[in-house]
């Protein structure tokens, strides 16, 4: 298996600048990196680099960071090699205002239901994906559920307050 | 969800039609929709719709405490529960660094592998109902039966079973639990092997299954398909022997595989599964080790009631545990067990609050789900139900 430090250096020589900044949670490294076409361009070069070939999307799931301003929303990816058993988690951040990231469905095609589910929970558009629509909710739905604001409780009621009850 | 896509053929008097599959047709076990364009029974082109069943399990996770959450993993993979359960347990506790004793991993084992034999009996007994044969099905059905009352047992339910707690167990198994399982062990396999002896080499069952919705290694993992299906195309992926966990490496077993992956490969590497997970099973029962059944962690494993009662920090301790006021680690975990399906991954991000700040589940059912209308493009009708039961699709897990 690679060890942490080679893939990360590697990947700063290849890609310099787009990478903003890596650590070392329990025992996977995650790297975040640009927005934009960044994320396409690194997990294509994972994909294809013949002693890394991490090559199989495990998942790839939105996050939402309502006080990082200008980089409020995010997605995770995680790629494995299935042989070696090593996986790597990539981090790409931008703002809720312009919530685009380069789809990765040409080169994984299971991505294409999980970006579509990214999409309907988060709003997050992915540039390039085939059929961007929503899957689990209601076409006509006109909110994205899974961001913070959207409060779980109905928001008519005051008799519970979200300090003892939950976020 | 979309329902707008469904419109009838323009031309009727030609030779193309649309058939609405679903979303409540009796031989789709569960809520699925697939729009299909047929030439006569020959399926061209099929569109899925998903979502029926979808509870928001994701949502609701960020404003529960961390013990409350197991209660929504049962109704992912509602045909094997416990290793919902104690995946979720065990992501928890790789999140908050708890390390359980030798026993907790023995038991954790034997519900596990139980779970795995229910989940694999349904299945396969439910592609000998598609085929047309029932009577495998109403045999082999008590067992599942067994191993629910096994299940009752442990944590008082079968189908949603809330098992395990954040830590271990909360009590050891009792008398009556002894008794089942020993009685399971010694009966099951004739059953089971009388059970495999009507589909397995059945000619009619073979000629059915044999050819029906095959997909080959590298689309499989493309699709990002894991488990049974997965291992059906010949491919040896299994997260029991790439990454063990809960002791997973103090046992040997053997990892089925198939050829073609089609329906029948995805039948026979799932009954050698059962065959598998029942000598796994039947090995931690028989090796399990005296001790404590939970780590020893008061901020999650509840103190014994007659101390609350009595004493004033076990109450204390109550108290702070069931409102979820817990000492949880910052950062985040991604952790994977072999469920029913394929590689259950669940990703927890934590801000040190009392709930998750994120919790993904990586549900196999919804991402290899997407590869059925390839499946069964230019196949017949019949073999795109048989397809669909030997893929083991279970709504809740599609749907989360």
């Amino acid at each position: 298996m690679p060890n942490h430090e080679e893939v990360l250096n590697e990947l700063k020589a290849q890609f310099g600048d787009k990478i903003q900044n890596s650590k070392l949670d329990i025992d996977t490294l995650i790297v975040d990196v640009e927005s934009g076409d960044a994320v396409y361009d690194i997990l294509n070069y994972l994909k294809t680099n013949s002693a890394l070939k991490l090559d199989f999307l495990t998942t790839l799931c939105g996050l939402h960071f309502p006080n990082q301003t200008g980089e409020e929303l995010g997605v995770m990816y995680q790629v494995k090699n299935l042989i070696s058993g090593y996986s790597l988690r990539l981090k790409s951040y931008f703002p809720i205002s312009n919530p685009k990231i380069k789809s990765v469905t040409s080169l994984f095609p299971s991505a294409n239901w999980m970006e579509r589910q990214e999409y309907d929970f988060y709003g997050i558009e992915f540039e390039g994906h085939p059929d961007l629509r929503r899957i689990l909710n209601e076409d006509d739905m006109d909110y994205f559920p899974m961001r913070k604001e959207y409060r779980l409780e109905d928001a008519t009621r005051d008799d519970k307050e979200d300090k003892y009850f939950g976020r | 969800m979309n329902n707008s896509r469904i419109e009838l053929s323009d031309n009727f008097d030609g030779e193309i039609a649309t058939l609405n599959l679903g979303p409540t047709h009796p031989a789709t076990h569960g809520i699925f929709q697939n729009v299909l364009k047929v030439d006569g029974e020959k399926i061209l082109s099929s569109e899925p719709t998903i979502g029926y069943i979808h509870r928001a399990f994701e949502k609701i996770a960020e404003h529960r405490a961390y013990y409350q959450i197991t209660t929504l993993t049962d109704r992912l993979n509602y045909c094997s529960s416990p290793i919902n359960n104690i995946g979720y347990t065990m992501a928890v506790e790789k999140l908050a660094r708890i390390q359980v004793p030798k026993k907790v991993d023995y038991m954790r084992i034997i519900l596990m592998e139980m779970a795995r034999i229910a989940d694999h009996i349904i299945c396969d007994s439910v592609i000998g109902v598609d085929t047309g044969a029932l009577t495998g099905f109403t045999y082999i059905w008590q067992w599942r039966e067994k191993i629910y009352d096994m299940y009752e047992e442990v944590a008082g339910a079968r189908l949603t079973t809330n098992m395990g707690r954040i830590g271990g167990f909360d009590r050891d198994f009792s008398p009556r639990f002894h008794e089942l399982i020993r009685a399971f062990i010694k009966e099951f396999p004739a059953a089971f092997e009388e059970f495999n002896s009507l589909l397995e080499r059945n000619r009619i069952f073979m000629d059915r299954c044999i050819g029906a919705g095959p997909i080959s290694p590298e689309k499989a993992l493309a699709y990002g398909f894991t488990g049974p299906n997965l291992r059906a195309t010949g491919v040896d992926y299994d997260v029991r022997i790439a990454h063990p966990y809960s002791s997973y490496e103090d046992f040997d077993f053997t990892v089925p595989v198939g050829i073609n992956g089609d329906t029948y490969d995805r039948f026979t590497v799932r009954q050698e599964e059962i065959r598998q997970s029942f000598q796994l099973m039947k090995n931690a029962y028989e090796n399990l080790p005296e001790g404590k059944t939970h780590a020893n962690v008061p901020d999650f494993f509840l103190p014994p009631k007659h101390e609350v009662y009595s004493k004033m920090e076990q109450l204390i301790y109550q108290f702070k545990i069931i409102m979820g006021e817990v000492p949880m680690p910052k950062g985040e975990v991604y952790f994977p067990v072999e469920g029913g399906n394929g590689e259950l991954g669940f990703y927890i991000q934590s801000d040190g609050g009392r709930s998750p700040y994120r919790l993904h589940f990586r549900r196999p059912c919804f991402i290899y789900y997407q590869a059925y209308p390839e499946m069964i493009k230019g196949s017949v009708l019949s073999d795109a139900i048989l397809t669909m039961s030997s893929m083991n699709v279970i709504a809740g897990e599609l749907d989360a």
